[in-house]
């Protein structure tokens, strides 16, 4: 348990706390920081925190169990995440999330023997027009069926290339805790700015020709 | 006539790589704050931009509709205190997915808006709160505000006016209480994410106790719009109480899922029909106006105008427009049994009623949901919502009630066979998944290949 958390990282740590007028607003990005640098938060992150904050090693504890992508426990190298939220669960939801356990016989919460994967239900992910959703480390997989998302996490366990439909090629879990801490990754420019389902008011405003009235002049239509 | 569908926020989303800043200025972008940087060095100085923004009747997009330009005028000009703007982009009631879309087509959209935002209320700082599950909305926000400080946006001096506005963007850890205001300013000064007792209110003491307006990404991103449009012409869309345009989020078993930006007003018909529909075989049974927490509706409701009044005239709420559309195939019982989970697991358990109550009900419906109901189980639901409405701390409480009692109202005697029937020989889940035909055999076929 006692890993050496790095100089380099307790000044990341001082940096995101830096940008806040209070150092406790860092809290959450500091969490998120740890999980990066050591797959969960860990003990000695927690008293890191408080040390640097100067709060208690309770109230850091606090925070890390209030909130759902804190973790315990060592996560995999990916995070996949089935919504399974009442809309997305009457989608297939429920049914992706059964194969998935099934396939890689695991339960909630729990993580395959090769290290690769973690399963977790999830709740509404603000995708619910793409039902049923996949989150894998937090990147949106659309419209699955159970036959996809067994795909998918095949292609994710043996290391091949799994890029997002609304997002950037998938790196791990610990990559993308880095980039919700507050450090950009370089991948911002992949992917598209929308797609399918974003864009079908927009489609069918297009192909009749509606829009908004132009500003100046009252209504142009 | 106004057209059926008016895409404003919308409207550069299939854009390419909209969302540099290079894509955005190229389609008008940024030209709003310079039109509201002058207002604010003209005579009616930044009280003019909130004046604009009341009489635009722009009313809050994140769910309770309360009017944005009396939000900001709140805030206590004389207090000496930093002031501080909060965009809540915290998107998690179910059913709701506009704000998401938004942030990762053209984050510079809300980028401008909070820069004239910060103008108007005079903030110096403010924040993004966006939820952590959304990794490339996050990096999407990032890059627009380095952008936006690289062009000169953001930054000690905006502009060469002498203005100063900095913007930080704040990734949330999984906690959907967060998308209460109050609770959302506990999480950014670093808390468990609780909502705090009122008064005071955040307009008074909000973040680090200073003044703070707390403003959903939708309306902080349709301020642009309004600088640069004018009142008139925002008034000129929706209806008399509920002006301009919004973004509806269609889900479930409808044809064309997705956001429709129309004016306020528009029906659920007329949605539908724009999209094509219900799914092959399908009718509506119930839908939600406005996410999980806005009593359902039923097929009666399809003509009500979607705009603050005529929701709640209906017995609902149009909340943030969050449509989701089930059809004859759903069980009633399943989905309330898991919109109740839901609420049970988020509850924050600092109030009784909503964290006892939740796991309560939870229970019953498990029952009903089981076809193990007892005598009495509804009345006790009705029972215990009634308990909770109201003297729980904070909507979410009130909100875990709506599901409940507006089902119980519509589909009684789904709850009444639950005494005897469990819900999933009632309704078959393989029949109401996306790949399903809802009244083919082949769509139990192929979930239960799915499964083997």
């Amino acid at each position: 348990m006692s890993t050496e958390i790095s100089s380099e990282t307790v000044a990341e740590l001082q940096e995101l706390m830096a940008r806040y007028p209070q150092p406790r607003s860092a809290l959450l990005p500091m969490l998120h920081l740890l999980q990066a640098v050591e797959g969960h938060v860990t003990t000695d992150g927690i008293e890191l925190c408080a040390e640097l904050l100067d709060i208690s090693a309770a109230e850091v504890s606090g925070v890390a169990t209030f909130y759902t992508m804190y973790k315990k426990h060592p996560v995999g190298t990916h995070h996949v995440g089935v919504c399974t939220n009442t809309l997305c669960a009457v989608m297939g939801g429920d049914a992706i999330f059964d194969r998935l356990c099934t396939h890689l016989d695991v339960g909630n919460d729990e993580t395959t023997a090769d290290g690769a994967v973690t399963l977790e239900r999830i709740e509404c992910n603000a995708a619910c027009d793409f039902a049923p959703v996949v989150m894998v480390n937090w990147e949106f997989f659309d419209q699955q069926t159970p036959d996809s998302a067994v795909e998918l996490v095949d292609a994710l366990r043996s290391g091949q290339d799994v890029v997002s439909p609304r997002g950037a090629t998938v790196t791990s879990w610990r990559e993308a805790e880095r980039v919700l801490a507050g450090f950009e990754d370089g991948r911002v420019d992949e992917g598209p700015a929308a797609a399918g389902p974003s864009l079908v008011g927009l489609e069918i405003a297009r192909d009749r020709a509606w829009s908004a009235p132009s500003a100046k002049g009252g209504e142009d239509s | 006539m106004t057209d059926v569908l008016t895409p404003v926020l919308t409207r550069n989303w299939a854009d390419d790589r909209a969302w540099t800043r290079e894509a955005y200025e190229a389609q008008g972008g940024y030209q709003a704050l310079r039109m509201a940087l002058d207002t604010v060095q003209r005579e009616g100085g930044p009280d003019e931009l909130i004046e604009q923004v009341k009489d635009a009747g722009l009313r809050g997009r994140g769910g309770a509709g309360f009017p944005t330009g009396m939000k900001w005028g709140f805030i206590p000009q004389d207090n000496p205190k930093p002031k501080y703007l909060v965009v809540n982009a915290d998107e998690s009631e179910p059913g709701t997915c506009k704000d998401i879309p938004l942030m990762m087509a053209s984050p510079h959209t809300l980028v401008e808006g909070v820069i004239i935002s910060c103008l108007a209320i005079r903030a110096e700082t403010a924040f993004i709160y966006v939820r952590g599950e959304v990794l490339h909305v996050v990096r999407r926000l990032r890059a627009a505000a380095r952008e936006a400080y690289e062009a000169g946006y953001l930054g000690e001096n905006v502009l060469g006016t002498g203005k100063r506005v900095d913007l930080v963007i704040h990734a949330g850890a999984g906690a959907y209480i967060c998308g209460e205001e109050t609770a959302l300013l506990d999480s950014l000064e670093g808390r468990r994410g609780q909502p705090r007792l009122r008064p005071p209110f955040p307009a008074v003491e909000g973040l680090y106790a200073c003044p703070t307006v707390i403003n959903n990404v939708e309306s902080i991103a349709s301020v642009p719009s309004i600088v640069s449009g004018g009142v008139p012409w925002f008034t000129g869309m929706g209806t008399e109480k509920s002006k301009g345009y919004t973004i509806y989020s269609l889900s479930g078993h409808v044809r064309r899922p997705g956001q429709y930006e129309a004016p306020l007003g528009i029906t659920l018909r007329e949605l539908l029909d724009l999209g094509g529909g219900m799914r092959e075989g399908s009718e509506v049974k119930f839908w939600t106006p406005g996410g999980s927490s806005t009593p359902i509706l039923s097929a009666e409701h399809l003509d009500v105008p979607l705009d603050y009044e005529a929701v709640a005239a209906a017995g609902s709420m149009l909340g943030t427009k969050a449509l989701q559309v089930f059809d004859q195939t759903t069980s009633v019982v399943r989905c309330v049994l898991r919109w109740t989970e839901f609420y049970k697991h988020e509850s924050c358990g600092k109030c009784t009623p909503c964290r006892e109550g939740t796991w309560w009900m939870t229970q019953v419906l498990q029952r009903l949901d089981a076809g193990a109901g007892r005598d009495g189980d509804i009345e006790l639901l009705l029972d215990l919502c009634d308990n909770i409405l109201g003297r729980s701390f904070c909507a979410l409480g009130d909100g875990a009630t709506s599901p409940i009692t507006s089902a119980i109202q519509y589909f009684r005697n789904e709850f009444e066979a639950g005494m005897r029937t469990p819900s999933w020989e009632l309704f078959p889940p393989e029949r109401s998944v996306a790949w399903a035909s809802p009244v083919g055999d082949e769509a139990a076929e192929v979930t239960e290949g799915a499964r083997a």
